[in-house]
């Protein structure tokens, strides 16, 4: 044995009974480190735990359909796959993005653009990489579940619209809830909540929008789902019906291929809207999907404005439409005989300037100054009348302000008034403008919707309903403003006229047998003649017509716009075609019209309507754009 | 008095305490693991106990006076050891801490351990004066820093500072002055800040750990994050625990390598603080027996080599319980006999031999 080992030194007893009382100092601290955590604290850690196993997983409830008059689907929602990505796991997703890419047919460039855009955010939150997933897609995710376990399939509820184009403007679009929406509302949206933005989507998103359930899934620490707790079931969203006929529609739509501007059809007793027509259009499928901003830019960038919804948007002048309002003025504010008369030569001279009429008409009366559309005639009413008298029977019949139909983003239009242009030109009102309003130019502007309830106030006698889209609401009482049934009686001859007398301006065309078919034309200019030469070209005129049957108390209203067309005549028999398919509804033996180009099924056609070509940048200076 | 060490002299006490621990240990280690790609861990750690148990009665067959002898062979070994591995050691989640013999992944610095308790003891034992001069405990730090620098080099922060307490449970015993005790304990209190502007010579994973000590709320993903799933986990248990192999965080994997070093965690949540009470009793016992057994030993030799172990175990649980429930970094310090792992555990029994060793002699001549 070592020296050293033999030793005669005590053991420090001392020491090592103070290590020992160290050692349960020790022990109790730690304990009471445990004591903090376990006992003191236990129910804020146990929420922390809680939080930290169970995810809160959305079942997104479908949005309520919207069918037609008679039940027929024009949008409805459909359960679809979104496919995410978990990227706990960097160097997995890494060495698997090529398969990944193939798999799912995306672009490599696409994915990593993806990938980084998200590289800020948590990386147990998995992004989307494919919002809409084919049946190929989602074999492909669950044939690789287990060596590309980084993919996986969300359920969602996406909109359908089964006629693509048709209707698109009035029915609107869905997407996904507005940054400022959910500020304004954090209880009723949760980011990422699909909501209406346009449209009757927009007006009744809370009607048909549905509650969604919760799921709560037990998940690991990397965020796999482990295993359900509970359902809430996700109570879908109620359907609504409409007042349009998808038949009336089909009719419109099929006229207005290759056409730019709007229809609007409607029952003249209740306001139910059966028929709306806006070009060019846009496939509201499109949207269903998340819209790939290049393309969300295209629309909303287009000159021709796709998105605007021209039925109650398009703010123009209403041309000789505005005559109607004229002779209701003049009647009933009994300013002047109603047998007034006026020679017509082709033009006449007021306040230094020459106006022209269409041509020579010799002697007119009111009839021939409807029926013949004799601007003389309503240049010298107008004189007579004075600005204040025309102001106050348009706005009584509705025109300046809001209908106000069942659809965001509605403009009230223009009817120019003295206080108007004090107000807004702080000068004194021109008496020669009340020569161009007389003949609804100038600074009178509507909407097609505007005219349509106008002349169905004027031929029922003063009733202005209002125009809407939801079937069996309940409807506020309509306006009334009683015009007299002389007024009326010498009003609605005058328009059965039009499209009946040989001196029409429709020359007998669109006359319809048995059918008490009437209506008033109008051209108007689309802007200043200084416009026209600044742009360097003619800018052809917008054509109106306002149809309705029968020509008293009509049933049936319809306004149609064409812009670009030039005379009013040529639109007449667009309207004919529908109050046409209305009667022959009624009798029971309706043809659906040739589907040549004409209403778009397919979400392809959204491109031929878009790309017509720019011939009227006027457009985007008369049409105030409304815009979210 | 005997001349022969027996196995009668034994402690039996001992051995049930630490049957008892490596029991809980075990049971939770499955519950840990069983329902996940690493079931049946707990096997693999039943052998290692048993490896352990055979390395402890072998060990304590070699009397430590003849050890103590080998300490500067075994020192210089040890030194050589912790040179190859740096050299020739193979790379496991970051840091170089084994060397392959027969198949077997060894870990040096494990051996280290054993062989610094032998070198110290075997240095203090020939310091004949009741008190320690400056220039003995110089020494003492000299042959404690060089193994820690090494062992720090590779990187292995926790068993590099685990050496520690061996010199200062050493030191204190053969009788430090107060006086050195106290300019010590400055000395370190006015190196911690040093040793903070100093922190960018660290790794950057140690001055992540450092930092996400500090800071934990912030990195919710990296080392903070397990600190604070660990602090759930521990917390969300509650007194009575939320039952075998029920609780979450352990079951889902929050909590980081809840086999291993974060198995005191998974016991807290599943047997709540009555759990983890039994549990730090047990070592509390394993302690004081310990120092029961120094006490009893026949020779200051002895009294060393026991202490050794005894303020490297405690020190271990210290650390590792402090860890858990996030008022110690995170420095890769298991807990003795309940964590699962192979070097780690037989280390523990081949201490526990030389602690027989000492005991089986305190009669023997």
């Amino acid at each position: 044995m070592a020296p050293w080992g033999i030793s005669d030194q005590k053991i420090p007893q001392g020491r090592l009974a103070l290590f020992s009382y160290a050692s349960v100092v020790f022990v109790a601290l730690l304990l009471v480190g445990f004591w903090k955590l376990q006992v003191v604290q236990s129910g804020h850690f146990a929420d922390l735990a809680e939080k930290n196993r169970i995810r809160y997983i959305p079942i997104i409830a479908p949005r309520g359909a919207m069918l037609d008059r008679e039940g027929r689907v024009l949008a409805d929602s459909y359960p679809s796959f979104s496919i995410l990505l978990l990227r706990d796991d960097p160097k997995q997703l890494e060495k698997n993005l090529p398969r990944i890419e193939d798999g799912l047919g995306i672009s490599a460039d696409d994915l990593r653009g993806e990938l980084d855009d998200a590289r800020s955010e948590p990386k147990f939150q998995p992004i989307v990489i494919k919002p809409a997933a084919s049946e190929a897609d989602i074999a492909f995710v669950e044939s690789h579940r287990a060596d590309l376990p980084m993919l996986e399939l969300m359920m969602v509820q996406r909109r359908r619209y089964p006629h693509g184009e048709m209707l698109a403007n009035t029915i609107g679009y869905v997407g996904e809830v507005s940054p400022q929406d959910l500020a304004a509302n954090p209880d009723k949206y949760r980011p990422g909540d699909i909501v209406g933005k346009a449209g009757l989507e927009k007006e009744y998103n809370d009607q048909i929008v549905g509650t969604d359930g919760l799921r709560r899934v037990v998940v690991n620490s990397v965020g796999k789902m482990v295993r359900t707790l509970d359902d809430v079931e996700a109570i879908p969203g109620k359907p609504i019906q409409l007042t349009i006929d998808y038949d009336l529609q089909s009719v419109a739509e099929a006229d207005f291929a290759n056409k730019e501007g709007a229809l609007i059809a409607m029952d003249a007793r209740t306001g139910e809207v059966l028929a709306v027509v806006s070009r060019p259009t846009f496939d509201p499928n499109d949207f269903a999907v998340r819209i790939p901003s290049k393309e969300w830019a295209e629309l909303n960038s287009d000159p021709q404005t796709p998105l605007l919804n021209r039925a109650i948007q398009a703010q123009l002048a209403p041309g000789s439409v505005f005559k109607v309002v004229m002779a209701t003025a003049m009647l009933e504010s009994k300013a002047i005989p109603a047998n007034y008369t006026v020679y017509c030569p082709g033009s006449a001279t007021f306040y230094g300037r020459l106006f022209h009429c269409d041509h020579a008409h010799g002697m007119v009366d009111l009839h021939k100054g409807i029926v013949a559309s004799c601007d003389v005639y309503f240049y010298n009413v107008g004189k007579l009348l004075g600005i204040d008298r025309i102001s106050h029977y348009a706005t009584a019949l509705g025109l300046g302000r809001r209908t106000g139909i069942d659809l965001p983003g509605e403009e009230p239009g223009l009817i120019p008034s003295e206080d108007w242009v004090e107000r807004v030109y702080h000068h004194k009102w021109y008496p020669g403008s009340t020569i161009s309003v007389s003949i609804g130019q100038g600074a009178v502007m509507a909407t097609p919707v505007q005219l349509a309830r106008m002349i169905a106030a004027v031929a029922s006698g003063g009733t202005l309903i209002r125009p809407h889209l939801l079937k069996n609401a309940n409807e506020p009482p309509p306006e009334v403003f009683p015009l007299s049934d002389d007024t009326v009686k010498q009003i609605t001859d005058a328009l059965w006229g039009v499209v009946n007398e040989p001196d029409g301006t429709t020359s007998e065309t669109v006359k319809l047998q048995n059918i008490d078919f009437s209506g008033k034309t109008g051209t108007a200019q689309t802007e200043s003649f200084a416009l026209q030469n600044k742009l360097g070209k003619h800018l052809k005129e917008n054509g109106w017509f306002i149809g309705l049957a029968p020509r008293r108390n009509p049933e049936i209203v319809v306004a149609a716009l064409v812009q670009g067309a030039g005379w009013g005549s040529s639109v007449a028999p667009i309207v004919r075609d529908v109050v046409k398919a209305y009667y022959d509804k009624k009798a029971g033996h309706f043809q659906m019209p040739a589907q040549p180009g004409a209403t778009g099924t397919s979400s392809a056609s959204a491109t031929p309507s878009r790309a017509a070509p720019a011939k009227s940048a006027a457009l985007v200076a008369s049409v105030g754009a409304q815009r979210q | 008095m005997k001349d022969r060490p027996s196995f009668h002299d034994f402690d039996w006490v001992l051995m049930a305490i630490v049957a008892a621990i490596c029991t809980l240990g075990v049971l939770e280690i499955y519950s840990s693991t069983h329902a996940s790609a690493m079931a049946g861990m707990q096997w693999k750690q039943i052998s290692w106990i048993g490896v352990g148990i055979v390395g402890m009665f072998i060990i304590s067959r070699i009397d430590y006076h003849t050890l103590m002898d080998q300490a500067p062979i075994l020192y210089i070994a040890g030194i050589a050891g912790l040179l190859v591995v740096l050299v020739l050691g193979y790379s496991r989640l970051g840091a170089k801490r084994w060397i392959s013999i027969g198949g077997e992944n060894l870990q040096v610095s494990e051996l280290m351990k054993l062989i610094i308790i032998i070198v110290l003891a075997r240095y203090f034992t020939e310091v004949r004066t009741d008190r320690l001069t400056l220039r003995d405990l110089a020494k003492v730090a000299t042959l404690t820093l060089v193994p820690v620098a090494l062992i720090l080099k590779q990187p292995d922060l926790g068993t590099a500072m685990v050496l520690v307490p061996v010199a200062v449970v050493g030191a204190f015993l053969a009788g430090i002055e107060w006086k050195h005790l106290a300019i010590g304990a400055i000395v370190v209190a006015l190196l911690v800040p040093v040793a903070w502007n100093m922190r960018r010579h660290l790794k950057p994973y140690q001055q992540q750990r450092i930092q996400t000590f500090l800071h934990p709320e912030e990195d919710q993903r990296g080392a903070g994050y397990q600190i604070l799933q660990s602090e759930i986990a521990v917390g969300s248990g509650g007194f009575w625990g939320k039952g075998f192999g029920k609780g979450s965080q352990n079951q889902l994997g929050f909590v980081p390598v809840r086999y291993s070093d974060f198995i005191l965690a998974a016991l807290a949540e599943e047997q709540g603080f009555i759990g983890v009470c039994v549990v730090l009793l047990l070592y509390l016992g394993l302690i004081l027996r310990l120092v029961d057994n120094a006490q009893k030993a026949k020779d200051k030799a002895g009294m060393y080599v026991v202490m050794g172990v005894t303020a490297i175990l405690g020190f271990h649980v210290l650390v590792n319980a402090s860890m858990v429930i996030g008022d110690m970094p995170v420095t890769g310090i298991p807990l003795p006999l309940m964590s699962y792992g192979g070097s780690a555990t037989a280390f523990v029994f081949l201490a526990l031999g030389l602690v027989m060793n000492v005991r089986m002699r305190r009669f023997v001549n």
